[in-house]
């Protein structure tokens, strides 16, 4: 193999693997060391720089970071249960014990630079690019059809999950930047809407159509047949307060979850989750399925609605199909029918929540924005753009139903495309990420991080007492940590931002570290091809998907070849490294957002 | 060295050996020594060679004497027993403890500074007497503990870390080892475990007096230009005379060897020592061509490494003694005391 080059940005932030997961790039363990150090503020602001909307995110953010975290690997086969660090549910603690951080935020100069932005949909993905853009003296308009900027995280996201006040006040900080945002103000034309002579425009409305279920007796019985997320946004709203007491969620994904949750709070007291697919590949997250079960709410597997059952235009219930899972030869799943007779669950009402899709009744096809044949527009994956010069898609909108994380990166991305195209710079040629790496070595044995590794196991979010919390739709079901809690936590992170860098120049293969390394990360060996030499060091590294450190040749003719896989990061080998050959250096990087130092050319010219 | 213990996280493939043990088991506490001592590799290589074998810790007994080599009992095997002596004292110690217990294992750890210089006589006597146990002299050279001095096994004309030569002869504990009768001499260096451990762990198979002399750089007093213990001369030095695997008596030989290439040495409980020849005609069963070899070769400036000499016929000194098979604390009053009608029967027999 040829030696690493570590200057290339990628591979470092390959292992933080929870900030290379994170689609908005969140520097992960730098605010998990904030946490631990009580600075919760400066933590916020880490993440709000990064994704946003740390508040809501830290309560409903699907996480991609955490089956990512190296901790759960290293935990493997070394106690009860690996788990990954609860990072999601830190970022909470960072948002509900920062102090006030208003000061802290940007505000849109005074003088503007004279372009117009129209922002359609007050979602994630267009408040991330007016975040990204007012500061910089754009004049940003935000279109919204409610009155009340949010978006899906206002209108589906139910309250015992995220309290309106969080939404208001992580909304507020974007308003408050300066974005004239026109509540109410449903876009009803694109078309017209270009004709007012914005320098851009961003689509950003979501996915806001829940897919229907056209099955026999779904016109006779629909009074009590709801589309979930539909039905969500009126709860939401108040416009709908009472279910039956028997309720039937269709659907496996985090929207039915929420339905079901929300139906058992609402007056449903037979509650079920009934879903074709079997349990285990429900697209709902984990931690969402348990949480609904955990609330009494069964989830059945393996069924297929087949027919509303109704008497008198009033639903009685679902006739169900059973079927079972069988791959074929090329290990496609199919769902087959078992030939059992078919299941009849009785009810007083349907959720549907079998998906979204999108729908733009209101972009004409003439004003030159292509269409593919699925309906969704023809968008740049890179630069957000659509066919049509000006116009830019984001979140939901862009490329299908994903999570607020997804949207807040999209956003980011369409902000710098948008500030390079007004700034007259070609749009394709993307910004280079900003990158530090520092040593952290503070003295013989000091480091300026806590290098010792916490043995303990993933903490629990303590819950209310759930005979309040299902009682009253609005109280929040999660605590969140306490500060002791939050502490334990975050000492479980790895800080595997803090990198083990090595300098071949200087080590005598000494075998300190090979010794010292509790992990049996390093071997000095023969140079060889990649596939074999991963067969052959001291433990053989078969997660493909984790790098190799390899050196250029030592004094003997071997090479110094490093399993990034399971290292924890605890120095010993720095510490024990007579000649420092091994350091542990810092490396922090951070997205280059929309602004100068997104663009190529010089700000100010010589004077 | 470190202040902080090593982490118990361990590598989520770490395999049990056939008494449940991963290798992490055989671990003590962290070393205290120099960051890059050699001393930590012969831990390292202790602690594989013993999960390898499948060893028991409780039925291990480490001793040593003083000095920065006889510390590290205490960083490998934690689970077993230890003896930290008198200085120079570790030979005795050893002695008396496997007459009193035949049945542990014996591991003596010494330095040059133990067991050349103040307990020299010590060693010598354990040697010739022929003490079941795996003796094992961390050799850096110099007095790490006091500040680099030079120690008895010190090259003559090697400097000192402030460019003082060496005028003293050399002890040369291999030589000593084989004129005193030992029956399995090797010398490795902490440096290359591929060759130490396979030498530990038939040196802890060999029944009889097993001396394995390892280089070990002391990173802190003797790694500099000059020095004929650091890791660059050693490396630059080294002669291997052969490569071993270590075969267990209890596993199927799998390895194919080209013919000529491998002498096979049986050892009397059945394990297989398969030599992998390096310097062509060396035959560690003759002593005496050893001993010439090894004068050559030390002449001619060259660190010669390997199982320098195997006799696979060795007794130990219970064999000599004609000692009762079971441990001391194992015997009953009624064998101690064989009661009046057998005294009478000696005292019968000597009138």
């Amino acid at each position: 193999m040829k030696p690493t080059d570590i200057q290339q940005p990628d591979y470092f932030h390959k292992v933080v693997d929870c900030q290379w997961a994170c689609p908005a790039h969140t520097p992960v363990p730098e605010y998990i060391r904030l946490i631990a150090a009580g600075r919760y503020g400066d933590a916020y602001m880490v993440n709000w720089e990064s994704n946003v909307f740390p508040g809501i995110l830290g309560r409903t953010c699907d996480r991609p970071c955490e089956p990512a975290c190296r901790r759960g690997r290293v935990e493997e086969n070394n106690g009860d249960k690996p788990e990954p660090v609860a990072i999601c549910r830190l970022k909470r603690v960072a948002a509900d014990n920062k102090e006030d951080i208003r000061n802290r935020l940007p505000k849109a100069p005074k003088q503007k630079n004279g372009k117009r932005i129209a922002l359609i949909g007050a979602g994630p993905a267009s408040l991330t690019v007016a975040r990204d853009l007012a500061p910089l003296g754009y004049q940003v308009t935000l279109f919204d059809g409610d009155s009340r900027a949010g978006g899906m995280i206002r209108t589906q996201i139910p309250r015992f999950r995220l309290p309106e006040s969080v939404i208001d006040e992580e909304t507020g900080y974007i308003i408050d930047i300066g974005v004239d945002f026109r509540g109410g103000q449903r876009i009803d034309s694109l078309k017209a809407l270009l004709t007012e002579d914005y320098d851009a425009v961003f689509v950003g409305s979501g996915a806001p159509r829940g897919r229907d279920l056209d099955i026999p007796g779904r016109k006779e019985a629909a009074a009590h047949i709801h589309i979930g997320i539909d039905w969500l946004s009126s709860v939401s709203f108040g416009h709908i307060d009472r279910i039956g007491k028997r309720v039937i969620v269709l659907g496996g994904g985090n929207t039915a979850m929420d339905c079901c949750r929300s139906a058992r709070r609402l007056g449903g007291e037979d509650v079920k989750v009934i879903v074709r697919s079997g349990y285990e590949e429900m697209k709902a997250s984990s931690w969402e399925k348990e949480d609904s079960v955990h609330e009494g709410i069964p989830i059945l597997n393996y069924l297929v609605p087949k027919e509303f059952t109704h008497l008198d235009g009033k639903l009685t219930g679902v006739v169900f199909e059973k079927v079972k899972a069988v791959h074929d030869e090329k290990g496609r799943r199919k769902l087959v029918p078992t030939g059992e007779p078919d299941e009849l669950h009785k009810c007083d009402a349907v959720l549907v929540a079998i998906g979204q899709e999108n729908a733009f009744p209101w972009i004409e096809h003439d004003i030159g924005i292509e269409f593919d044949t699925w309906g969704m527009p023809v968008v740049d994956k890179i630069t957000f753009r659509s066919t049509h010069p000006k116009v830019f898609f984001g979140g939901d909108a862009a490329f299908g139903p994903k999570n607020i994380i997804w949207a807040v990166a999209h956003g980011h991305d369409a902000a710098i495309s948008i500030d390079k195209l007004l700034n007259g710079e070609d749009i394709s040629d993307r910004p280079a990420p900003m990158t530090r790496i520092r040593s952290q070595k503070m003295g013989i044995h000091e480091w300026s991080f806590d290098n010792q590794i916490s043995p303990e196991q993933r903490y629990k979010v303590p819950w209310k007492d759930s005979k309040i919390t299902l009682k009253d739709i609005k109280v929040e079901v999660e605590l969140g940590f306490d500060p002791n809690t939050a502490y334990a936590e975050a000492q479980r992170c790895l800080n595997c931002d803090v990198q083990t860098v090595f300098t071949d120049k200087l080590c005598i293969e000494c075998d300190a570290c090979v010794d010292i390394c509790p992990m049996d990360c390093i071997s000095f060996t023969l140079n060889g091809e990649e596939t074999e030499l991963r067969g052959r060091l001291n433990a053989p590294a078969l997660n493909l998907e984790q790098d190799i450190y390899v050196s250029g040749p030592l004094k003997t003719g071997r090479i110094m070849a490093k399993d990034e896989d399971v290292c924890l990061h605890c120095s010993l080998c720095a510490e024990r490294c007579p000649t420092s050959a091994w350091d542990m250096q810092k490396f922090l990087l951070e997205m280059t957002h929309a602004g100068p130092g997104c663009r190529n050319k010089p700000q100010r010219k010589a004077a | 060295m470190t202040y902080l213990a090593k982490p118990k996280l361990h590598h989520p493939a770490l395999a049990k050996n056939k008494v449940g043990y991963i290798r992490r088991d055989y671990e003590g506490t962290v070393s205290t020594l120099c960051a890059g001592c050699g001393h930590d590799s012969i831990s390292a290589a202790i602690i594989q060679a013993c999960w390898e074998l499948d060893i028991e810790p409780h039925r291990v007994a480490k001793l040593s004497g003083i000095g920065c080599s006889s510390k590290t009992p205490t960083y490998f095997l934690g689970n077993s027993h230890g003896f930290n002596s008198v200085h120079g004292r570790m030979p005795s110690v050893l002695t008396g403890a496997n007459l009193a217990n035949r049945d542990l294992l014996y591991l003596g750890v010494s330095g040059d500074g133990d067991s050349a210089s103040i307990g020299l006589g010590q060693f010598a006597h354990s040697i010739r007497r022929g003490v079941n146990m795996v003796y094992i002299v961390e050799n850096n050279g110099v007095y790490g503990l006091t500040k680099g001095q030079f120690s008895a096994t010190a090259d003559k004309g090697s400097k000192s870390k402030r460019g003082v030569a060496n005028s003293d002869e050399p002890l040369d504990m291999i030589g000593m080892a084989l004129l005193l009768g030992a029956t399995f001499v090797g010398r490795s260096f902490s440096g290359d475990k591929a060759q130490l451990v396979p030498m530990i762990k038939a040196a802890i198979e060999h029944k009889g007096a097993a001396f394995i002399d390892v280089i070990s750089p002391c990173v802190a007093f003797n790694n500099h230009a000059g020095s004929t213990k650091s890791y660059d001369y050693v490396r630059h030095h080294n002669e291997a005379v052969n490569r071993l695997d270590f075969i267990d008596a209890r596993d199927e030989i799998t390895t194919d060897y080209a013919p000529g290439e491998v002498v096979s040495v049986t050892q009397h409980d059945g394990s297989v020592l398969r030599l992998r020849k390096l310097a062509a005609d060396y035959d560690p069963t003759d002593r005496i061509k050893v001993m010439h070899y090894l004068q050559q070769r030390s002449a001619a400036g060259e660190v010669v490494t390997g199982l320098l000499y195997i006799n696979p016929e060795s007794s130990d000194l219970h064999e000599h003694l004609d000692t009762v098979e079971a441990p001391l604390n194992q015997l009953e009053a009624s064998e101690l005391c064989p009661g009046s009608v057998a005294l009478e029967r000696i005292n019968a027999s000597l009138r």
